[in-house]
Formats: C-alpha cells, sequence, structure tokens
C-alpha cells in the first residue's frame, strides 16, 4: 500500500492502495466517480476511459503509479446534468443513447476529438471512436450528437 | 454516491415500525409519508394506492415491476401514464422494479411491457383519475360530468374559478380505493371495468417525450447496478470451472496468501469465490487461486458441425405444429418442380458491455438484493429458494445494468453475491469479468432449419414445409449457476423453444410450419447454457425462410418484392412492405443483379416478419468485396407497424438498435468453444460491429392509431440478417445459408459458384 496523490477534474486527492490498482478501481471505489465504467479490463471497449493529460487512456489496464502527477479528467468533469459540457447537451438532445454504459468511452473520446479537431467530418468521427464498443447500437444517434457538438462549440 | 434507498437493518428486522430517516425513503413511501406515514405491507393489486400515489408537491409516483433495461420503456410508460391521469409528462416519476413496493406484473420480457404492462398501468391511472373527480366533484360541488383536468388542475366547465388540484384533493395521502385485479403476472386485467380515454384525444401519448433517464448516463449521475455501494460492502469475485458442476478437488489457499486484503475464500459444493476488502485485490485473487477442478462427466460437442448433427439426429421433446394447413408431403412428392435447403445458425451472445453485477447483504433471516435483473420477482424466488428464507424476506432492489437483450432473465449473479455475503456476514458486491460473462453468459442457440418447397407448372408455390430445430430458448428448467454449484435446483423459469416459426405469414396451398425442440442429454448445464436473445428463435427463422423464398423468387426469375406480395395474407405486413420499398426506392427486378466487372459489387435485399403481432420489412443495401471476401452494409431501410405509436422517437431508437445488431449478428457473431468450454472470451475473439462499419438506416414508422400499442423492442431485428443474405445474393449470385457471412464464408461461397441455376425437378 502506498499513498498516491492524483489530480482528478482539477482537485487533488490522495488514496492509500497498492500502486499495481488499476486507476480504474480507485476512481470507482475510492473516489466514488461512477463516469468511468468496468466493462471487459482488457482495453478493448472503452467504457472505463479517462482523459490523461488530454489523451484518451483506457483506466482498466492502467495502473494508478502511472497516473500519479498528471492531470486526471473523468466524464464527471466534463459537466452534470444541472450544468451540462456542450457534449453532454448535445447527446440528450440527440437522445443518443439506450442503455448508456458505453457512453463515458464515446463522449471521453469525442472530448479528445472535438479538443484537436472542431469540425470532424463523419469519418473522422467513425475513426475516432473505432474501437469504442457499442451494444445497443446509437452508433448513428452518437455521430449526430457530436456534430452538433461541434457545431454548437463553434 | 451510495445507495441508500433502504435501511436494511431497520427494514429487515421485520419487527416494529420502520424508523428509517426521510432521505432514505423510496418516492413512494415519501409520498405517503408526507400524509398517512409508511408501513411496510406488501402491495396488493387491488389496491389503488399500491399502483400509485399524488405527492403534496403534485408528482406522481408510479409504482411497477416493468424495468427499463435501456430501451426507454420507461419513458413510455410515463406518457401513458401522464396521458391518463392528464397531468404534465415530467410530474410522473417511476418506482420500478423493487419488490417490497411493486405488483409483479411479470418480468420485462418479450417486448411485452407496452403491450401488456402498458394498459395495466393505464387502468390504474384511469381509475385514479376517477377517484380524483369524485373528490374534486364533492369538494367543488359540481357534477363530475362538468369537470375537466389539464395538468392536473381541475376545473369546472364554465367557470373557470372553481378550481382545485389532484395535489390539493389527495397530495400526500393514501386513496384507500379499491380496485378490481383479476389474474396474475403480465396477464394481470386491473380495473378493466374503468373506461380510459378515447386515443384521439391523446396528447401525450404520440409524441417524442424525452427519455427520463438519459441526461444523468451522460454525466456519470446515473446509478446502475455496478455503482450501488452499500455501508461495509466487501468485493467478490467467482471462480468458474470450464464446464460447470465439474468439482474443485482442491483449493490451495495458500496460492494467495499474498494477496493483501483477502476476507475469505467462499466454497459451497462445487461453487468458489473470493471476497475481499478491495476489488482489485479480489481480482487478483480469483485469477490466482489454484483450484484443481475434476475432469467432467460427460463430453460435451467439441464442434459446431457436432452441434448440427446433435439437433439433426436427435430426437425432439416437442414438435409444434405451427401451420398445418393442406397435405405438403403429398404436394412435393406430386410438384413440378422442388426446393430444398438448409440453412445454420450459430450460438451467438447477448454480450452486454457492461458483465453481470450484484450487490447482496445477505443476514440471519433476511435478505436484500441490488440487482439488474428482467424479473426481479423471479430473481427474489431463486434467492430465496437458494437461502432457505421465505419470500418475503427477500427484497430485490432493481437498478439498471448494461443492455441486456434477455440476458438478465435468468439472471445468475446475485446468486453468487448471496452465497458469499452469507459466507462472510457483510454485503458483498460481485462483479462477473469479460471471460466470466463470454463464457458464463446463457447464450442465444443455435438453430438448424430446413425448408422443403414444391413449384407447380404455373411458377406458383404449391407446398411450403419449414422445420426449425433447436434448442430450447432458456436451458431446461433454467437453473442458475450458482444454484448448480450448491447442488441446489433453483426454482425453473421455464423453457420452451418459442411457437413462432418460418414462412407463416404467406398463405401456400399446402403449408406445414414446424418447430422441433431438441433437448440437450446432459444432466448438468454446460457453457452454451441458454436463455432467450432478443426476439428468440424469430432472428434464424427469419433467415431461413425469407432467404428460401428469395431463393425460389430467383429461380422463378421474379422480383424479391412482387414474389412476397403474391402470397402474403395480412395486409398491415403487405403495408410495411410497400412502405420500405418505396422509401428505399427498390427497383423492380429478378436478382442477382448484373455484377460489373470490378471486385466490388453492390446489391439489394428484402425480407419481411411479424413478430408477436408487430411487422417489419428491412431492405438491406450491401457491397461485397470479392477479392476479400468482406461484406458492407452500407444502408438498411426498416419500415414498422408496431401499432398506435406512443414515442415515435423512442421507437426510431429501438429500431436503428435493431438493425445495428442485426448487422453485427449476420456478419461477424459466433460462439467458439471445444469440449472444454468457451473460447470466444473477449471482444477480440467475439468482435462486434464498430463505428467504421455501422450502415445508414433509414427508418419509416407506419402509425396505426386504431390498433393497441405493440412491442418495439425486439421486431425489427427479425428481417435484417435475412435481407443482407438476400442483398449479397443479388450482389454476387451466390448464396449464403450460414451466419455469420464471414469474408471466409464469403471467399468459399464465391469460390463454389452458384448452388443451381434451376429448381430440382422432381426425382
Amino acid at each position: 500500500m502506498a499513498a498516491i496523490t492524483l489530480t482528478v477534474n482539477g482537485k487533488s486527492r490522495t488514496v492509500n492502495t497498492d500502486p499495481t490498482t488499476p486507476l480504474l478501481y480507485v476512481l470507482r471505489d475510492d473516489l466514488e466517480l461512477n463516469g468511468p465504467r468496468f466493462g471487459c479490463g482488457l482495453s478493448q471497449c472503452g467504457a472505463c476511459t479517462v482523459i490523461l493529460n488530454g489523451a484518451a487512456v483506457r483506466s482498466c489496464t492502467l495502473p494508478v503509479s502511472g497516473a500519479q502527477g498528471k492531470s486526471i479528467t473523468t466524464l464527471e468533469g466534463l459537466g452534470s446534468v444541472a450544468h451540462p459540457h456542450v457534449l453532454q447537451k448535445a447527446f440528450v438532445e440527440e437522445q443518443a443513447a439506450q442503455c448508456g454504459f458505453c457512453m463515458n468511452g464515446i463522449i471521453m473520446n469525442a472530448k479528445v476529438l472535438l479538443d484537436k479537431n472542431s469540425n470532424p467530418s463523419v469519418a473522422d468521427i467513425k475513426q475516432a471512436l473505432a474501437n469504442v464498443l457499442c451494444r445497443c447500437g446509437s452508433h448513428l444517434r452518437v455521430i449526430r450528437a457530436i456534430q452538433r457538438a461541434a457545431r454548437e462549440k463553434a | 454516491m451510495r445507495d441508500t434507498t433502504i435501511s436494511r437493518r431497520e427494514l429487515l428486522k421485520g419487527t416494529g415500525a420502520l424508523v428509517i430517516s426521510f432521505s432514505l425513503l423510496s418516492p413512494l413511501s415519501r409520498a405517503f409519508a408526507q400524509g398517512a406515514g409508511a408501513t411496510n405491507l406488501e402491495p396488493e393489486a387491488t389496491s389503488l394506492d399500491s399502483w400509485l400515489a399524488v405527492a403534496a408537491d403534485g408528482t406522481v409516483t408510479v409504482s411497477t415491476s416493468k424495468v427499463d433495461l435501456g430501451t426507454g420503456v420507461v419513458t413510455a410508460l410515463s406518457q401513458i401514464v401522464a396521458e391518463e391521469l392528464d397531468v404534465p409528462f415530467h410530474s410522473i416519476h417511476m418506482e420500478t422494479g423493487d419488490t417490497a413496493q411493486t405488483i409483479d406484473q411479470a418480468a420485462t420480457v418479450g417486448s411485452a411491457t407496452i403491450a401488456r404492462g402498458g394498459p395495466q398501468l393505464r387502468q390504474a391511472a384511469a381509475a385514479a383519475r376517477q377517484e380524483l373527480l369524485k373528490l374534486a366533484s364533492a369538494k367543488l360541488q359540481a357534477p363530475v360530468e362538468k369537470l375537466t383536468v389539464s395538468d392536473g388542475v381541475v376545473t369546472v366547465a364554465g367557470d373557470a374559478t372553481k378550481k382545485t388540484s389532484y395535489a390539493e384533493l389527495i397530495g400526500g395521502k393514501r386513496f384507500n380505493v379499491k380496485i378490481t385485479a383479476t389474474g396474475t403476472g403480465g396477464g394481470m386485467k386491473v380495473a378493466p371495468e374503468v373506461i380510459a380515454k378515447d386515443p384521439k384525444n391523446y396528447k401525450i401519448v404520440g409524441t417524442s417525450a424525452p427519455r427520463v433517464d438519459l441526461p444523468p448516463k451522460f454525466t456519470g449521475e446515473f446509478i446502475y447496478t455496478a455503482d450501488v455501494r452499500v455501508p461495509g460492502m466487501l468485493h467478490g469475485r467467482v471462480v468458474r470451472p470450464a464446464t460447470v458442476n465439474t468439482k474443485p478437488t482442491s483449493v490451495d489457499e495458500s496460492s494467495i496468501k499474498n494477496i493483501a486484503g483477502v476476507v475469505k475464500v467462499v466454497q459451497e459444493g462445487n461453487f468458489v469465490g473470493v471476497v475481499a476488502q478491495t476489488e482489485w485485490a479480489a481480482i487478483q485473487a480469483a485469477k490466482a487461486l489454484k483450484v484443481t477442478w475434476s475432469a467432467p462427466e460427460h463430453k460435451y460437442p467439441s464442434t459446431k458441425e457436432e452441434v448440427f448433427d446433435y439437433l439433426k439426429n436427435t430426437k425432439s421433446a416437442r414438435d409444434q405444429a405451427v401451420v398445418s394447413r393442406g397435405d405438403s408431403d403429398a404436394a412435393i412428392s406430386q410438384g413440378g418442380k422442388t426446393f430444398e435447403a438448409t440453412y445454420h445458425w450459430p450460438f451467438q451472445l447477448h454480450g452486454m458491455l457492461g458483465p453481470s453485477c450484484s450487490v447482496a447483504d445477505v443476514q440471519a433471516n433476511a435478505a436484500t438484493i441490488w440487482a439488474g435483473s428482467q424479473g426481479t420477482f423471479n430473481t427474489r424466488r431463486q434467492v430465496a429458494s437458494l437461502l432457505g428464507m421465505p419470500e418475503k424476506s427477500v427484497r430485490v432492489i432493481y437498478r439498471e445494468g448494461a443492455g441486456c437483450y434477455g440476458r438478465l432473465s435468468p439472471d445468475d449473479v446475485p446468486l453468487d453475491a448471496a452465497l458469499m455475503s452469507r459466507a462472510v456476514g457483510k454485503p458483498v458486491r460481485v462483479q462477473w469479468m469479460r471471460d466470466d460473462e463470454h463464457g458464463w453468459e446463457p447464450k442465444g442457440p443455435a438453430q438448424l432449419l430446413s425448408v422443403r418447397a414444391a413449384v407447380d407448372g404455373g411458377g406458383k408455390v404449391a407446398a411450403w414445409e419449414f422445420v426449425d430445430r433447436s434448442f430450447p430458448w432458456t436451458e431446461n428448467g433454467n437453473p442458475l449457476l450458482a444454484a448448480r454449484q450448491v447442488g441446489h435446483d433453483a426454482t425453473s423459469t421455464g423453457n420452451g423453444n418459442g411457437n413462432g416459426g418460418g414462412g407463416q405469414i404467406y398463405r401456400f396451398d399446402n403449408q406445414k410450419v414446424v418447430a422441433s425442440m431438441i433437448p440437450w442429454v446432459w444432466p448438468d448445464p454446460m457453457p452454451l447454457r441458454t436463455s432467450n436473445l432478443r426476439a428468440p428463435g424469430d432472428v434464424a427463422r427469419c433467415f431461413a425462410s425469407e432467404s428460401a423464398l428469395d431463393e425460389i423468387a430467383a429461380l422463378l426469375r421474379v422480383d424479391p418484392v412482387a414474389f412476397r406480395l403474391r402470397y402474403l395474407a395480412d395486409q398491415r405486413i403487405i403495408d410495411v412492405l410497400n412502405a420500405a420499398a418505396k422509401q428505399a426506392r427498390w427497383n423492380a427486378r429478378p436478382s442477382p443483379g448484373t455484377a460489373s466487372g470490378g471486385s466490388k459489387v453492390t446489391g439489394r435485399g428484402v425480407a419481411v416478419a411479424n413478430r408477436d403481432e408487430t411487422m417489419t420489412a428491412a431492405i438491406a443495401g450491401v457491397e461485397v468485396d470479392r477479392a476479400s471476401g468482406k461484406i458492407t452494409v452500407q444502408r438498411v431501410t426498416l419500415a414498422q407497424d408496431c401499432g398506435l405509436i406512443v414515442n415515435p422517437d423512442g421507437v426510431k431508437n429501438q429500431i436503428e438498435g435493431n438493425v445495428i445488431q442485426g448487422v453485427s449478428r449476420a456478419l461477424l457473431e459466433e460462439v467458439k468453444f471445444d469440449a472444454s468450454g468457451i473460447k470466444t472470451l473477449d471482444w477480440v475473439s467475439y468482435p462486434i460491429l464498430h463505428f467504421p462499419d455501422v450502415p445508414e438506416i433509414d427508418v419509416v414508422l407506419v402509425d396505426r392509431k386504431d390498433l393497441p400499442p405493440n412491442g418495439s423492442g425486439e421486431p425489427s431485428l427479425v428481417p435484417v440478417p435475412a435481407a443482407i443474405a438476400n442483398a449479397v445474393f443479388d450482389a454476387t449470385g451466390v448464396r449464403l445459408r450460414e451466419v455469420p457471412m464471414t469474408p471466409e464464408r464469403v471467399l468459399a461461397a464465391l469460390k463454389a459458384g452458384p448452388q443451381s441455376s434451376e429448381l430440382l425437378p422432381r426425382v
């Protein structure tokens, strides 16, 4: 066990944990952040995605020690129902989900995409989400929501 | 965020009054608590108060055992209740799936929630409205006939100053009114004598009300099953063998002694699990724990060929004649020409994106379970049976899981959690790992489907014989894994292989459609255990029957749409087929089309289906790369008639999802296995459709305001694989009779060439 200090959604948080613990479990169980989700534990589905120093990373396989000193943003860090991020708002407007379990991965990857490319094409969006899985089949709505967010952000 | 729905100690002692702080009460209790005070009496269907409550602020809390599985159905139910009560849609709060707070209206299965649960809630709301108008009549001293209601405000016609509101009339108080409720579950008739609103006056039903569950799902504020945390909770993981009911001959606890935080290795019968202080410790320990399993007592199928041989050669347990008209045997032996083909459908996964998860808190005489079960009352029965408790001592609280498409009926993991919680005397959260879920979820079963048809001299289909040989949709008796492992047969939640068939939507003079249920002979559940997978059975049946019909149309050189219209009997299917053809600008001509010289060829295909009286027609446009064998589905047009549409955007959302899942299942999905177990244990070995391969989707809604609303969660998946297979034929001239239509199979089919260019002469 070790004391590990993380910067999560702009705040400094210290947890006492096994440093090999994947970041996901620290975020969920120690910090009670439900945005990042366990889908596979294998970096295959994307449900656990967080933004680490501007890059989308899969927190289910990243040891928490590797996140020390870096800026971590989770879905909660984007916004809330009361004060939604432009992406979250666009997803509501497009009704872009069914069960919503994959939405963390989709929105976090979309955030990184829009930060780099303010006007992505459909092909850009599909490429950015190529390895994020959605089982319910909300893909087309997701694409529309990201396009809407890009428009409204502009 | 902690889940504080229940204060377990107080509620579950079962003695004395409830002492729960206000914030811990559920909305229904909260509504009552403002008035007459909460009780923990079991709800009764004949009490109006069991169905809904009006709070002092006018909020209407509705209790239902129907749950949202991520399809948005609870939003639609809210619309139905708001409509009937004449209250704003946003004033409805749904309390779903809590066995202590709801009436058992049957599990959320089979696209039946709107069709069967909807009328139950509508009638309860109509009964409440009737009661509220009685109260208003007394208060305003005006006859009921003179009262109008808008947004929960009752006004005397012609005198706008005379008014009151539902909140003033009953807010925070019980109705204390008995209503009629006869029958049980989905068949329960609730207040049937109360006259409900005429659908032509609907203002809320029929609109695309935004889903109530979505905003917090985009922010991390939504509480899924996996997010439930209760004080003192530990983490558990299961350790499963390759085939269940092999025995752990040795469990070497020293193998995990270096992992800090392990609380207990739980072994009960053949069940093995690990409980730890932290999730990571539990994961590591479950992985590292050295367990030696005995060899399986039975030899399980080691290839899919063995499974299909088994389906072909095993005596069926039940033959259900879905259609039996004329004498198809005689007609086929006398017919001019005959057609015969066999189609294969593989085992497929539900593939929940989030694996099974549950939290259990088992005390000496009572238990609380948080679960994503489709039927929380089924789960309650199964947990109570396993623990040897009366059902009333077990409370199952619903929290939504990942979309499950039939997988959480049955829901295995609450039993795992209950066993582990009982063993450590503390609440335990158990989440399956990805390989647990891929390996042990009960799967959509393989199907072997065969068609024989005869065509007379005039090119008319004179006989049609369709036989589906398949496993029960739910494993025989449907025991849950942990129950089997501890030697306890949990209560059956049913089995069967459905009552659908192939080609029964067409009318042929001689027609025989049979569903033959082939049982597994092994006494133990195996990794190829089964359960209902979205539109169970019908997807494969439609794939076979609509492919066969297409093959016959092609052999007769008739346009596939025109050919279907010759034999369709139901005007509603005819209408959806025409609607889809119009929208897709169907180019009438026989298949196959004329392939261009290049590597990439395109084609279009059609299929139609009737799934429990929801009608669908799919037209797929595909591109096939003859060099690589890859099929790209470019566009799917899907027309659907599900009766009166409660929420058009909700229905569209379901259709889009079904089309995408249908494409995925048609092109990519197959569970692979050998005798030692499942080999496709992750998303790489069992791929699903990724973003770049998702087709454009064009939805056509055929709204039938003259019909009652019917289900929409499953039906539009049914025709999709068949439409794709028919489009591939149209593009290439070769026929794929086995799913998934992988590049390897496409290349093999192209190499083999067209199956035959003519109907077989009678021999």
